[in-house]
């Protein structure tokens, strides 16, 4: 049933259709990840993940230290949040996050001491149900932006038989290069976390999907490949075209195994299992450790930049305060974004928190954020040869501009991963995500009113 | 410290877009078109370049005054005004008097783009709809060939080589013909742009490489017409070599059929659409009344396009399994 290869650097099973080539700008490539001094007070948003926001389990003048718990839920698919400086508890109330909603969020404000929390110890994992538990109090998310909380990744249902465990190190999105320093800097962790992962689920195959843009790392992940006589020759090395959106689950999960995930489902349902890099990594890190997640490494790049740099911060900290460290900025922006230039926000003010699924903070100058003016579609059809996931933006568009949920919904908008490649590769530069987004959100109505 | 003194621009995502706009993609046309423009002068004279510049000249004003009449953005910055205006050249014959070409123009720009909403709502080619008017309005003056290079002596006409190809008794006979190399450089009858077939085939393979065109419908179009005639003449690779090169086969297949609005956007409308022009191509000129049939089989063809667009549209990801399943059990 598998189509995996058995040894050697694999090359991609099948070559998934569309795509765009990006101009890379992996500018900080070759900048290891500094660490930045604790902040005077980070704030805390009690949703960093995909799911049910947590309820602070703190009060305002509690003294708090690095990695205790000050948010959690009871519901599964959530992930606790941990203070990630020590100081005082000095305000619980409502914080606005990049994407404009607004949430609960805790604020501490920092003694300096970065105290680690005496509970702090490297948990007792010895089965699998306490792997998971281990991993959700680790509070770890996937840290490649999508920020779904990791251990309901690994909690496969049991009717459901996961045969290939991928290892996402494909970093297709410009400028962010910290997977990438990952990579270099700690691949004997990232072997480790391969280890445990498929140890503890059971997995025979592992791929690790990188670019062919990053020969670097490559050679650092082929020599882990290499050198691991624990597992036989159950870890490969895929070397992908480097092409955006090599990176995106479905994407990637056709590239390693030749399986289409079907609309609505997850890699699961097709015996697949998706992971970051640096996820698994992570996951290495605190099972020696016992640290839950309080920081996470962030490329700070852009053409407004003054010193771009890879940078670890303590979650929580201000953006403004970030760019400061990096030299503040060499010429004024004029535009934001947290995340890569494909996917990420544009945001409105640098008086933001990093949350877990911050990977990129990027400026850009006048000259490289002017927005661009509209005209009228020529039907090229570059944004249905761009589109990864065989849709036909420019259709989907026309029929939601009409207001047609039904042929809106028919023609699969509900598929669309919001890549960007379509918007992208547009000659007549029209906003088809935003198009895409509203289509979806007509269809979403159309559902409701039934 | 240098702060942030104005507001932030605020978009969605993707924030960086690729180079390629519609003004570039046209001018990449307009660039493919100018071997057959430089052929043109050559065989036909000054006459080719008088044509070429009114047909541009009038499609570009008419754009202009349509768009300010009817209160909207001007656009004949994007440079597709002057594509239609070169194609539009290139269908006619050197000898047009110039007030017809001019009608042409205005009739492509004004009736067939702007009335149906401008660039990308065309739901014919404009150039071709232009040609097809001037057709069944000046019939003689549209088939009055000048003979190519002929130009700086005293002008003569002659007969486009798609009437001289059949004798009295209907057979093909290349005795009336010009040669098969003075086919290809462009030394035949024919309308000032589709005489040179190696000037077109060069344009088209600089819109290939420059990924402006998808190179299916013009090899789909040109194959079907090739197979077509192969067969309907006994295998007689010559009078094939004839079709082929031709009338308005190479102009249509390359430069006429790739338009973007009035095409299909899938690599199999493109195909079934190639194979749809070629076929009509091939029953007009063999069987019909008309010499020549590439317009109206393009023409034709377009209006098929959402129906093709309808039938050929690609299975979101991860949906073509469970329909061929079904496939499966009803089969």
């Amino acid at each position: 049933m598998s189509k995996v290869k058995v040894s050697g650097v694999l090359k991609a099973v099948v070559k998934g259709r569309g795509g765009v080539k990006v101009d890379h700008r992996k500018n900080t490539a070759e900048l290891e990840i500094v660490n930045m001094p604790a902040p005077k007070q980070v704030i805390l948003p009690m949703s960093q993940h995909i799911g049910a926001p947590c309820t602070p389990t703190v009060k305002v003048g509690d003294t708090v230290s690095v990695g205790q718990v000050i948010g959690d839920s009871d519901k599964f698919i959530s992930a606790p949040i941990h203070a990630s400086v020590s100081g005082t508890v000095k305000a619980i109330g409502n914080v606005a996050l990049p994407n404009g909603s607004v949430v609960q969020g805790v604020t501490i404000e920092s003694d300096g001491e970065m105290r680690i929390h005496e509970d702090i110890k490297p948990p007792k994992v010895d089965t699998l149900e306490e792997f998971i538990k281990a991993v959700r109090d680790s509070g770890l998310v996937g840290l490649g932006g999508a920020g779904f909380p990791a251990h309901v990744k690994l909690n496969v249902p049991k009717d459901k038989k996961v045969d290939t465990l991928i290892i996402n190190a494909a970093e297709c999105e410009p400028y962010i290069t910290v997977d990438y320093r990952e990579c270099i800097e700690n691949s004997w962790d990232i072997l480790s976390g391969i280890h445990i992962i498929k140890d503890f689920l059971g997995i025979n195959n592992v791929v690790i999907a990188i670019e062919n843009n990053k020969p670097k790392a490559f050679e650092m992940l082929k020599r882990i490949a290499d050198s691991d006589n624990y597992s036989g020759d159950a870890i490969k090395i895929m070397e992908l075209e480097s092409k955006y959106p090599q990176g995106a689950e479905k994407v990637m999960v056709l590239s390693a195994t030749g399986r289409k995930v079907p609309p609505g489902k997850l890699p699961a349902d097709v015996g697949c299992l998706l992971m970051n890099v640096t996820s698994v990594a992570y996951i290495a890190k605190y099972l020696k450790t016992g640290m839950p997640l309080v920081s996470r490494a962030l490329t700070v790049d852009g053409s407004a930049i003054a010193e771009p740099k890879n940078v670890r911060v303590p979650l929580g900290t201000n953006i403004s305060e970030i760019i400061e460290f990096c030299g503040g900025f060499k010429e004024e922006p004029h535009k934001i974004i947290t995340g890569g230039p494909m996917m990420g926000l544009s945001i409105v003010s640098t008086d933001l928190p990093v949350s877990k699924s911050n990977n990129a903070i990027l400026a850009f100058t006048e000259k490289d954020a002017a927005l661009t003016k509209e005209s009228a579609c020529i039907r090229c059809g570059r944004c249905a040869t761009a589109c990864p996931m065989s849709l036909m933006p420019t259709v989907i568009v026309r029929h939601a501009k009409a207001g047609d949920a039904e042929a809106v919904e028919k023609a699969g908008v509900m598929v669309c991963m919001e890549c960007g490649s379509c918007s992208y590769s547009c000659p007549a530069k029209k906003p088809l995500v935003q198009n895409m987004r509203a289509a979806k959100a007509l269809v979403r109505e159309a559902g409701a009113k039934k | 410290m240098i702060e942030i003194k104005n507001k932030l621009n605020v978009s969605a995502s993707p924030h960086v877009k690729s180079p390629k706009t519609v003004t570039g993609i046209m001018l990449d046309v307009i660039i493919a078109l100018c071997p057959a423009l430089i052929a043109s002068v050559f065989l036909f004279g000054p006459q080719a370049l008088a044509v070429t510049a009114v047909c541009v000249g009038t499609c570009v004003l008419s754009e202009f005054v349509a768009r300010k009449v009817m209160k909207r953005d001007n656009t004949i910055c994007d440079l597709s005004a002057i594509v239609t205006g070169l194609l539009l050249a290139f269908n006619l014959p050197s000898t047009i008097p110039l007030w017809m070409a001019a009608v042409g123009s205005v009739v492509s720009i004004v009736v067939v783009k702007q009335f149906f909403g401008g660039i990308g709502q065309n739901f014919v080619n404009p150039a071709l709809a232009g040609r097809i008017i001037l057709l069944t309005s000046f019939p003689t003056a549209m088939a009055t060939w000048a003979k190519p290079l002929s130009w700086k002596a005293e002008a003569t006409t002659t007969a486009s080589p798609l009437a001289a190809m059949y004798n009295e008794a209907g057979e093909f006979t290349a005795e009336n013909l010009p040669s098969l190399t003075d086919m290809l450089i462009g030394n035949r009858a024919g309308c000032l742009g589709e005489v040179c077939a190696i000037a077109l085939i060069l344009g088209g393979l600089y819109l290939v490489i420059r990924k402006v065109i998808s190179p299916a419908i013009p090899l789909a179009f040109v194959a079907t017409v090739a197979v077509f005639m192969a067969v309907a003449g006994g295998f007689n690779m010559e009078y094939v070599a004839y079709q082929l090169l031709s009338g308005g086969l190479l102009i249509g297949a390359i430069f006429m059929a790739t338009d973007y609005t009035t095409s299909p956007i899938s690599l199999k409308g493109k195909i079934i659409f190639g194979i749809g022009c070629g076929l009509i191509t091939s029953l007009i000129r063999f069987y019909g009344n008309l010499p020549e049939g590439v317009s109206f089989a393009i023409v034709i063809m377009n209006i098929l396009v959402s129906h093709i667009e309808r039938l050929t549209a690609p299975k979101p990801f991860g949906t073509k399994k469970e329909k061929k399943s079904k496939e499966v059990k009803s089969a």
